[in-house]
């Protein structure tokens, strides 16, 4: 009896009193599919405890809209028109691996020069791509004015691409064996093709010195904003070892301080022949994504710039059959995206369209990160985590 | 009786007024800032956009949500409005030219402040929707960790001004020869501004609104009139906290080397002027900077602001005892 009440058994006592707790329930929150910052119609079943996030279910679907079906039949060079609306933000560089993969099949060797006006518009499909992810992701930390400025730097790059390919948003400007004649040819026969449009190595020199001005002001009004820092520096850390594991590719993975790029890794195309630096993060933190493509932009304005100063000269189309069909076989292409690698794996039976095409996407196993980045975060932070993987949901649906 | 009829609608009136002013003002220096033409071009260079705004909203259709709380839901924005313009009344814009000057004007400023805080919990919480209730929330919890702030940062003033009557602060200052935010009170100032700024919901306090998270926070649920009369307060409250700031900081109606026989004439212009300048200050901060995580706004309140501010009640009442 004296034990029991021994000073041992009285602070038992007292932390037993003090530690019930009021228990509450968790909210379920439903973000999306009609939500602000989703990118599109991505929906999370969060549950909330006041504003801890304890639990994150993301849903798919929303815009699924079958092209891994519908290429199976469409003859191939109507695919193109499919695959530049996965990820419609970049819808230049969807196209370069499948093209890549179909000629690859047909062992085509493509003209240097048409290599080297797919390798400019890819460039230019990543600049402007990352473009929207810094205004969009500025918006999302609560900055209303950056996505002005980068919107209007994106049009530059968007006029570029207009220029030669017709298309703002959706190209469709590569052929099985090149690329199709610039806007604006005319009726094409294969000895009046017309060329780039005139002005465009003087138009492009002068736009990529702006992209490059716009990153430099990123930096410094963005990346310089102490809020900015507060909010993303430290939030959401991915290590190396979660991100490999779950297939994160791209910028994201980069800024885990993974220096892997496919640029240099494949020769869908010629890349090797360029001087550019692949930016790593350290932390893998918010701070460290949005920082990768800032950099990026400029190491690829730098390789616009080397390859309008090397621009080799010749035909822009390889010959190709009237009817294209691919041979039987099956390929795999992986191609370095804004938002990742994305790949296209072909089947053929040696018909007009291919007999299956899977399509691997970039966004899609980056979104499968979210509920591992999110598990405890705060729903300002989720937001923000969120918005530095920067999807598509096209990309992710397709 | 017409007396008080005239002076509530001089309030209404004046307030409405200065948030219009002050729409303009966060308008065309946004579309400055962002360079967009719309706004600065658009209808006599933009200055009939508040007009078009308004009409817009007013024959937009006033949705109420079947699940709601209807009265709390319908009532909300005119108690937030109202809780605006009655800050008006203990504004100066002359010794003559106020409303009501009272012995204890600084007190019943700050205790009307607080009271918008319950309309905006209010509508979050009536209107069944899980964003605006976080919204409303937010709201209550930054509205209470800034009012401590506000109110401390005003202590200093009152102490140095040996009055609460916004008039006899004025006065005080003349005397001085110098506004109070160069006669020792700085620091208070700066607290008064960033805590004003968290009570007004701006950016980078604008958690409750916080569109990106929170699509539009207790607002979500609201539309047409009743989403306009929120609207109008948030502008109204930025517009009277900043005439309350010049008044209490910068001298109010008077501005030093001007005769003060004539302050009934150039008063009202001078306290506008100072006015507009706090607001525009506002309005380059908003555009320019993201929004605090709420839990970094909590710690920026209570661990850096309260102990400033305490700080700096102790340094003026120390030196009003020493000299």
């Amino acid at each position: 009896m004296v034990n029991a009440l021994g000073p041992q058994n009285l602070n038992s006592f007292s932390e037993a009193s003090v530690s019930v707790e009021i228990e509450t329930e968790d909210m379920t929150l439903n973000i999306g599919p009609q939500h602000p910052s989703t990118h599109g119609v991505l929906r999370l079943v969060a549950k909330v405890d006041g504003e801890k996030v304890h639990d994150v279910k993301p849903v798919l679907g929303y815009m699924h809209r079958g092209y891994e079906k519908l290429a199976e039949v469409r003859s191939y060079p109507q695919i193109t028109t499919l695959v530049n609306r996965i990820d419609w933000v970049a819808g230049f560089s969807n196209e370069i691996p499948f093209i890549a993969g179909a000629e690859r099949l047909m062992e085509i060797d493509v003209p240097e020069r048409a290599k080297y006006i797919r390798l400019i518009l890819t460039e230019m499909a990543r600049i402007s791509s990352h473009f929207v992810f810094n205004g969009a992701y500025a918006l999302e930390v609560g900055a209303l004015t950056p996505i002005f400025y980068a919107m209007e730097d994106r049009e530059r790059v968007l006029d570029l691409i207009e220029s030669v390919t017709g298309g703002r948003f959706h190209p469709n400007f590569n052929r099985i064996g090149g690329v199709k004649p610039a806007a604006g040819a005319g009726p094409t026969s294969k000895k009046n093709i017309q060329d780039l449009p005139a002005g465009f190595y003087r138009d492009t020199k002068v736009a990529m010195e702006k992209v490059i001005m716009a990153a430099d002001q990123f930096q410094n009004l963005i990346g310089g904003n102490e809020v900015f820092k507060k909010r993303t520096k430290n939030v959401g850390v991915l290590t190396p070892e979660t991100a490999e594991a779950y297939g994160v590719s791209g910028p994201i993975l980069r800024a885990s301080g993974v220096k892997s790029d496919l640029r240099m890794q494949t020769d869908y195309l010629p890349y090797d022949q360029f001087d550019y630096d692949i930016p790593v993060g350290e932390n893998g933190d918010c701070y460290d994504r949005w920082d990768v493509r800032v950099k990026e932009m400029v190491e690829s304005a730098k390789i616009v710039l080397q390859a309008i100063d090397s621009m080799p000269s010749g035909p822009l189309q390889a010959k190709v059959p009237k009817v294209i069909k691919v041979p039987q076989g099956r390929t795999y292409v992986r191609a370095e995206n804004p938002k990742g690698e994305m790949g296209y794996y072909i089947v053929s039976d040696g018909g007009l369209g291919p007999y299956r095409l899977k399509v691997r996407t970039a966004s899609f196993s980056n979104v499968s990160i979210l509920p591992i980045m999110l598990e405890g975060a705060l729903l300002p932070d989720l937001i923000a985590i969120m918005g530095s993987l920067d999807f598509v949901l096209g990309d992710v649906d397709r | 009786m017409t007396e008080v009829l005239i002076k509530v609608g001089f309030l209404a009136i004046a307030a409405l007024n200065g948030a219009i002013i002050f729409t303009i003002m966060d308008v065309k220096g946004a579309s400055w800032m962002q360079r967009r033409p719309g706004p600065l071009h658009v209808g006599l260079r933009g200055f009939i956009f508040p007009l078009a705004e308004i009409l817009k909203f007013v024959q937009k259709e006033d949705i109420i949500p079947t699940e709601v709380d209807r009265p709390v839901f319908k009532w909300a924005p005119a108690y937030v409005m109202v809780s605006c313009v009655a800050l008006f009344a203990v504004v100066p814009l002359s010794p003559t030219l106020v409303v009501a000057d009272l012995e204890l004007g600084v007190f019943f400023a700050l205790a009307i402040s607080s009271l918008g805080t319950i309309g905006v919990l209010t509508a979050g919480w009536s209107s069944a929707n899980k964003y605006s209730l976080m919204g409303g929330l937010r709201a209550a919890g930054q509205l209470i960790a800034y009012e401590l702030p506000l109110i401390l940062a005003v202590v200093g003033v009152v102490i140095q001004a040996e009055t609460m009557s916004l008039v006899g602060i004025v006065e005080k200052q003349i005397e001085w020869g110098v506004p109070f935010v160069v006669g020792g009170q700085i620091i208070g100032f700066l607290i008064f501004m960033v805590a004003a700024t968290a009570e007004m919901m701006r950016v980078p306090f604008d958690m409750p609104i916080g569109e990106s998270e929170l699509t539009m926070g207790f607002m979500t649920e609201y539309s047409g009139i009743r989403f306009l009369i929120f609207y109008i307060s948030e502008y109204m409250n930025m517009f009277i906290l900043c005439a309350i700031a010049s008044t209490l900081f910068l001298g109010g109606y008077h501005v030093p080397l001007l005769p003060t026989e004539w302050v009934n004439f150039y008063g009202p212009v001078v306290l506008l002027t100072k006015t507009a300048i706090l607001g525009f200050i506002l309005v380059a901060i908003r555009w320019s900077q993201p929004r605090f995580r709420e839990d970094q706004l909590q710690n920026l309140a209570w661990k850096i602001l309260i102990p400033a501010s305490l700080v700096n009640i102790l340094v003026t009442a120390v030196l009003k005892v020493g000299f």
